[in-house]
């Protein structure tokens, strides 16, 4: 009789798993404990939170925050306004990306390129805090170059800081301002990709530059336009806290127009210790983000597979 | 050859791009203009040009430099640390999810995934930081929690799937194991990846001021953006800080320049980067265009 060995198995040192486990470690320990725990945290939102008892020792109150939410009148406001100015800057970020990527593909010389591309970039290397001084530089109620110049032509000088109804406007030339050159980058690159051919069969069969533009260079970037577009919908509950925190110089009179859900959490948070309240908005605000994510993602994937995040 | 119409074009082009690029420089010009402005002339507006050159604000941001050069330090603190750990990290992460040898490849990366689509938000967070975690007011509490970047893991993770599998199969075969591979093979074949991951990185951690409004009280622990706000938020800070010390007892009598003072900060807060930078914009540019992230 023979006994046949048990088969050795390849231990795991063999195969490299401790060795790939050592190098994921680090990134996997710190994702747990700032990313996980406190979404495991979220429960606080479902409770009293008592600072001597901590998140887990807390009474359960079902859906009482997020009622107390609800009811009040900024829900409202916050959820119009993150998602009003989040279109906002889509579309007319989008507008300004493609139009300046198409303009920067007609023109030819390299060393234009290089030094528009560069200039345009400027303003992605600063904070919002900087941009917030640059802001206040212009609009300034009593120094402010604008009003300066508004009483110059003759024109009443308006106290920008007071009046909410031009902040959507400011913050959406701000965001363009800030982002048109590192965005435009994309649709840039995807213009690069097209085949000279076809610019050179149009240009034989006597086709403009427009007509150029119009059937061949803007259908070329077409779904990258509408990728771009549909992530972006997906992330529209999320506002940029930088930008609405420095820009407006967090002014309580700017509210009705500026005030969005990440700086109502903050707000709820730090200034009024509101811990119930802010932490419900937190969760409503990724549990929507979740969902949008989710089905914007399910929608592209109908359109075009490769370009889904997953 | 050109037809007028394309001339036309052209031109038109050229100037658009022209007024917009002017658009971008001017705040940054006018910043510097301020600052560089005498205070009782910049009393009757601000100017895009510099108005009775003076250098008085300048003068009174560096005479009693302890705040800056100590902000400086904080920040030039977590830019390094905060670059160089996070991007060790995350290289050695994106490496376990670009190879098929790696059994937890699936799983891991779904678990990195999964946090890009959905967060506890932010009081959780606070609460693990400051008090479960006691990181509050410590220097930790701006470098750990934003050291991992999904997004930039699969970044690298991309561009480490483009390097040959050839050569890992080579190098296995050799007898090397997954650690050298890593650090003699992958990590000097993908400087360029790392480079712009880092100057990603480092761009963000220089302009960090988010998570000292959220954790840090203590003033030494203040970073240089975070500064800049408190002075924007509130005037006479500058005046306090202008007077710590009691270098400055000359100074007392006389009207701060605070508006020129203001801008002349913001001016050496975000100088040096603005210098550096353009330089990297390949980087930046590549960062943007590296391919499809997927999960």
């Amino acid at each position: 009789m023979c006994r046949t060995l048990p088969r050795r198995r390849k231990s795991i040192w063999m195969d490299g798993t401790m060795e790939f486990a050592l190098l994921a470690l680090p990134a996997f320990i710190l994702v747990f404990i700032f990313c996980y725990i406190p979404m495991g945290g979220a429960i606080i939102a479902f409770k009293d939170y008592k600072y001597d008892t901590g998140i887990l020792g807390s009474a359960w109150v079902g859906f009482k925050n997020f009622e107390f939410f609800f009811q009040s009148n900024d829900a409202w406001r916050i959820t119009r306004n993150t998602l009003g100015m989040n279109a906002l800057f889509i579309v007319v970020g989008t507008i300004f990306d493609v139009g300046f990527a198409l303009m920067l593909y007609e023109i030819k010389q390299k060393w234009r390129i290089k030094t528009y591309q560069t200039i345009m970039l400027f303003p992605h290397f600063i904070s919002w805090v900087i941009v917030g001084y640059m802001v206040y530089a212009f609009l300034n109620p009593s120094i402010g170059f604008v009003n300066v110049t508004l009483q110059k032509l003759g024109i009443e000088p308006i106290s920008w800081y007071s009046e909410p109804k031009y902040w959507p406007a400011i913050l959406t030339f701000a965001y363009i301002w800030k982002h048109v050159g590192m965005n435009l980058i994309i649709y840039y690159a995807a213009l690069m990709g097209i085949d000279q051919q076809q610019f050179e069969a149009a240009r034989i069969d006597g086709a403009s530059r427009i007509k150029q533009i119009w059937y061949i260079s803007i259908p070329s970037i077409r779904s990258t336009i509408i990728i771009l577009t549909i992530l972006a919908i997906g992330k529209i509950f999320r506002a940029d806290f930088g930008m609405f925190y420095q820009l407006t110089r967090d002014v309580g009179q700017l509210y009705p127009t500026t005030d969005v859900i990440d700086t109502y959490i903050y707000r709820s948070l730090l200034s009024l210790g509101d811990i119930g309240m802010s932490s419900a908005v937190g969760l409503f605000q990724s549990f929507v983000g979740f969902i949008l994510i989710i089905t914007t993602n399910t929608i592209v994937k109908k359109i075009e597979e490769e370009s889904a995040l997953f | 050859m050109q037809t007028k119409s394309e001339k036309i074009m052209n031109v038109l082009v050229n100037a658009i791009i022209i007024i917009f690029c002017i658009i971008c420089i001017v705040p940054f010009v006018m910043l510097v203009s301020i600052s560089l402005s005498d205070e009782s002339s910049i009393q009757t507006g601000y100017s895009i040009l510099i108005r009775n050159f003076s250098l008085d604000a300048y003068k009174f941001v560096f005479q009693n430099p302890t705040q800056i050069l100590n902000a400086y330090k904080i920040t030039a603190i977590i830019t390094f640390l905060g670059t160089v750990l996070g991007v060790v990290f995350m290289a050695m992460a994106a490496y376990c999810l670009s190879m098929k040898d790696c059994r937890f490849r699936n799983p891991f990366s779904f678990y990195l995934f999964f946090t890009m689509l959905f967060s506890g938000g932010m009081v959780p967070s606070y609460i693990l930081i400051t008090r479960t975690l006691g990181l509050g007011n410590t220097i930790w509490a701006l470098i750990l929690p934003s050291l991992i970047s999904p997004w930039y893991i699969f970044l690298l993770r991309t561009f480490f799937a483009g390097i040959p599998y050839s050569l890992y199969e080579a190098t296995r075969i050799d007898g090397a194991g997954q650690l050298t591979i890593f650090f003699r093979v992958y990590i000097p074949l993908s400087k360029p990846a790392l480079a712009t991951v880092a100057l990603m990185v480092m761009l963000t951690k220089w302009n960090e001021w988010y998570s000292v409004l959220l954790y840090i009280t203590d003033e030494k622990l203040m970073t240089l953006q975070y500064l800049l706000q408190r002075i924007m938020k509130n005037l006479e800070l500058v005046e306090t800080y202008a007077k710590q010390g009691g270098s400055s007892v000359s100074l007392d009598n006389v009207k701060i320049p605070s508006e020129t003072v203001r801008m002349a900060m913001a001016v050496v807060v975000a100088g040096p980067m603005l210098l550096v930078f353009p330089f990297f914009q390949k980087y930046f540019t590549r960062g943007m265009t590296i391919g499809a992230v997927k999960g």
